[in-house]
């Protein structure tokens, strides 16, 4: 990818590291029209099956496009880009007909995960960006810093990585800054070599990590990967009433209060937030950290000082929707442990765990290894038995990976009965994997669509073992409970189905 | 009029015909088996009287040991033999060496079982003949609209071009032992690839065994005794099974290729982190697979395995009554 920026001239390369970035948008050309042309060509259902097999919108139109090369001839990208972006919505979709009719299934493959900006997937972003920084021999951090002042295709960029221009102005008030990650803590080998004397102890909440800016009148919020989420959370953004750049942890909070994560969800993945929403679950933010104090660039600085710094900057601001993650006392390793097992009442009893940070460490991009760790709770095991399964999509496209597994509960009638109370896409090897697929091929009972019934009774079943984060009653599921972060722990090819878990062993744990 | 569901019923031992009283490719040990191929899930050991073409048979023996069935009876294309009024004969299925569509009349009526089957050309075996039927019994291992073959040709000009790109490395082709692997040679062979093939141990049976049925392949080597020595720019077959493991460590920094249909779908190349995906199938494709039925024009299509749910979906649409049978026990991923 590096020898393509290098050998690719402007603006073809810059094009391309837009489209792998997530940076370029066509809003003329939308996924639902080109679904909708397929459909014109083709059966609708064998479309939605042929999807529901490939797993992934793009290759299976694809796939399915029937070829009429004709008069049409096949584009470059400068010529996509361009066209889409001064074609109106019909004119568009007339021009993405007409490719694809003239293109072979890799190149329309191409065409489509182009405009559908499904080239970008998370990890391609960021190979796409340390592939340009290494293009400059430049480290990616410093990239990141300017990233979001550039706009595709990116000449500035590319003047300064291969042109010995100057570095492009960094000085965007509201930019995102690179944020620093933590390493998991295997308690094995780790403690041993900690002094709890050099750690502060935070809780590990459980909402998302943002990056908070305000800097001369531009307020911003990030994601932890940089994209911008202010949109969806307006009520919060008022509420920045600070100038600096804040980590912090996205959350619900009524009245000081931390709520599920649940309740977070319902506004995420949402572009906009109405006032009944915002009114029904208000965004707070729980602040850590601190990046820029004013005009200040504090990373430097030891987290001790940051933090004193942090808690002088947010007294009295945020009109309520701002506070502080509070530092948590100990002497020793042990003393923690009991802490994480047992947390005290209140928000606690709903953390992730701990997270540990070096009192004496640097804000630094990335995930170094020694100043920070998240030290998770365990998590809560289930045995459930295995009910329904579906084709998975993207690596596991094709297998049948998506598991529903039930506990028992009495029904109206007084039988015992399994009764769904989550989903788990992964936690399995690719072997067992293979075995669960098997399972489910060999123990059909009905097949709704892509969905299969499995033979799941008192004599016959799968037990999986279920790990999960937590529990929150939820209306929307039969059995009233909703699972947060369910995975396939192990799987009990030993256990009788009759001697999984019941459900009122999981009310128990709602209850607590 | 009888009806067809009486003389083929499908069984858990597989799909039974009892005017005949034998099973088709059955799945269990059964006193009389009618065999479409030599493929380890359709042709297994221990039946009582088996009936194939020579090929199938001699695959048979050399899979299993003489002793793989009470008694054999070969059967050559279009010869036929009869049993209480069902008359039995084999037809070529092109899918590889000895492959055959089971073909039963009875009382006035024609079904044909396709067994696995193909319609592109494959230099190692008889091409599919096209036999008009009341019921036409089809496989769908590549039963989706996504399924469209390229031609085998591109596929190895896509390897013969890879070898060329990268002198220095050793192109490792993961290619099914019986047949699949077969026609990759031929293939190669027909595009000018003369240079000696090092193959997988667990190849060298089989080849021998298509030479012997007058399947040339050109010069041939044991991989194993080639360790040490230069390979690079060298094409190398082995079983798929192979190339995960440390058998394939002796090649250094090999391109890894995989012939098969299911390489059409990127998300399998990368389940097996597949490098260079090569596109040739042994089943029909999407097309092959209605082409054949548009063109046979049977009075009723059964679907033994696969994606049968699309076919059937098809078959309705071009109102042409279809079933599927949910035969289990087929392997539907070797290909």
């Amino acid at each position: 990818m590096r020898d393509f920026l290098g050998l690719t001239p402007d603006p073809d390369r810059g094009w391309a590291l837009a489209a792998l970035t997530g940076a370029l948008s066509f809003p003329a050309a939308k996924p639902g029209a080109i679904r909708a042309a397929v459909e014109a060509r083709m059966d609708a259902t064998l479309f939605a099956w042929s999807y529901d097999y490939v797993g992934d919108l793009a290759e299976t139109v694809a796939l399915v496009w029937p070829a009429a090369p004709g008069p049409n001839r096949a584009p470059d990208l400068s010529e996509v880009v361009e066209t889409l972006s001064r074609s109106s919505r019909t004119q568009a979709q007339n021009r993405i007909e007409t490719w694809l009719d003239a293109l072979d299934p890799t190149g329309r493959w191409a065409l489509l995960k182009l405009i559908t900006g499904g080239l970008r997937v998370g990890l391609s972003a960021r190979l796409a960006k340390q592939a340009a920084a290494d293009l400059g021999g430049v480290p990616v951090s410093d990239l990141e810093e300017i990233w979001h002042a550039q706009s595709p295709p990116y000449e500035a960029l590319f003047a300064w990585l291969v042109g010995g221009a100057e570095k492009p102005a960094t000085a965007a008030p509201g930019r995102f800054r690179p944020v620093m990650l933590a390493h998991a803590l295997d308690e094995q080998t780790d403690f041993v070599k900690l002094d709890p004397a050099d750690y502060a102890a935070e809780w590990k909440w459980d909402g998302i990590r943002v990056q908070a800016v305000s800097e001369g009148g531009e307020r911003r919020l990030y994601s932890r990967t940089g994209d911008l989420i202010s949109g969806s959370f307006p009520d919060l953004l008022t509420a920045l009433d600070f100038e600096g750049v804040i980590d912090g942890e996205l959350l619900i909070l009524r009245d000081g209060a931390a709520a599920s994560f649940g309740e977070l969800q319902q506004r995420l993945n949402r572009k906009t937030a109405d006032a009944g929403m915002i009114a029904a679950r208000p965004a707070g933010l729980r602040a850590y950290d601190l990046l820029m104090d004013g005009s200040e660039d504090v990373r430097a600085l030891p987290f001790a000082e940051r933090r004193a710094r942090l808690e002088r900057l947010i007294t009295g601001r945020g009109g309520g929707r701002i506070d502080l993650s509070p530092l948590v006392d100990f002497s020793s390793w042990d003393e923690l442990a009991e802490l994480r097992t047992d947390p005290p009442p209140g928000d606690a009893l709903m953390a992730e765990g701990f997270m540990l940070k070096r009192w004496d460490s640097t804000y630094l991009a990335g995930r170094p290894k020694g100043p920070w760790f998240k030290w998770k709770r365990d998590p809560y095991l289930t045995d459930a038995v295995l009910m329904y399964a579906q084709r998975g999509h993207g690596r596991r496209s094709s297998f049948y990976s998506d598991f529903t597994f039930g506990v028992w509960r009495e029904d109206d009638a007084g039988r015992r009965a399994l009764t769904p109370v989550g989903k788990a896409y992964f936690g399995f090897t690719d072997e067992e994997l293979k075995a669960l697929d098997a399972y489910v091929r060999d123990h059909t009972v009905a097949r709704f669509g892509p969905v299969r019934q499995v033979q799941a009774e008192d004599g016959e079943g799968l037990v999986l073992e279920v790990a999960f984060e937590g529990l929150q009653r939820s209306s929307r599921h039969k059995s009233g409970l909703a699972m947060r972060f369910p995975r396939i722990h192990r799987i009990r090819w030993d256990k009788p189905a009759s001697e999984a878990d019941d459900l009122s062993s999981l009310e128990r744990l709602l209850s607590r | 009029m009888i009806r067809p569901q009486s003389v083929l019923t499908p069984r858990p031992a597989g799909l039974y015909c009892e005017p005949g009283d034998f099973y088709i490719d059955p799945v269990r040990p059964v006193d009389r088996a009618v065999i479409t191929h030599g493929h380890a899930d359709h042709a297994r050991p221990g039946h009582g009287a088996v009936a194939a073409t020579a090929p199938t048979l001699a695959i048979m023996e050399a899979r299993y040991g003489a002793d793989f069935a009470g008694s054999v009876q070969p059967l050559a294309y279009g010869e036929s033999w009869s049993r209480d009024g069902a008359e039995v004969s084999l037809a070529p299925a092109g899918h590889v060496l000895g492959s055959a569509q089971v073909v039963v009349r009875y009382r006035g009526m024609t079904l044909v079982v396709s067994g696995d089957y193909k319609r592109r050309p494959d230099p190692t075996c008889a091409p599919f003949d096209p036999i008009a039927c009341d019921v036409f019994v089809t496989e769908a291992t590549f039963g989706l609209p996504v399924f469209r073959h390229p031609p085998a040709q591109e596929e190895v000009a896509k390897l013969l071009s890879c070898v060329a790109q990268f002198p220095e490395r050793t192109c490792l082709v993961g290619a099914y032992a019986l047949g699949k692997a077969q026609r990759v040679i031929a293939l190669l062979r027909a595009a000018g690839w003369d240079e000696p093939i090092p193959v997988h141990g667990a190849l060298t049976r089989l080849n021998e065994l298509y030479e012997d049925f007058g399947v040339a392949l050109g010069p041939l080597v044991p991989a194993a005794a080639t360790s040490g020595k230069d390979l690079s720019g060298v094409i190398v077959l082995a079983p798929p099974s192979a190339l995960a493991t440390p058998w394939a460590r002796r090649f250094a920094d090999p391109v890894s290729a995989f012939a098969s249909g299911w390489m059409r779908v990127r998300a399998r190349a990368r389940q097996r982190a597949v490098e260079l995906p090569l596109i040739i199938s042994d089943h029909a494709d999407w097309d092959e697979l209605t082409g054949t039925i548009a063109e046979l024009a049977p009075g009723e299509v059964w679907i033994t395995h696969g994606r049968e749910e699309a076919l059937a979906r098809w078959c309705a649409l071009e109102g042409i009554p279809a079933r599927p049978l949910a035969l289990v026990g087929y392997d539907e991923e070797e290909d």
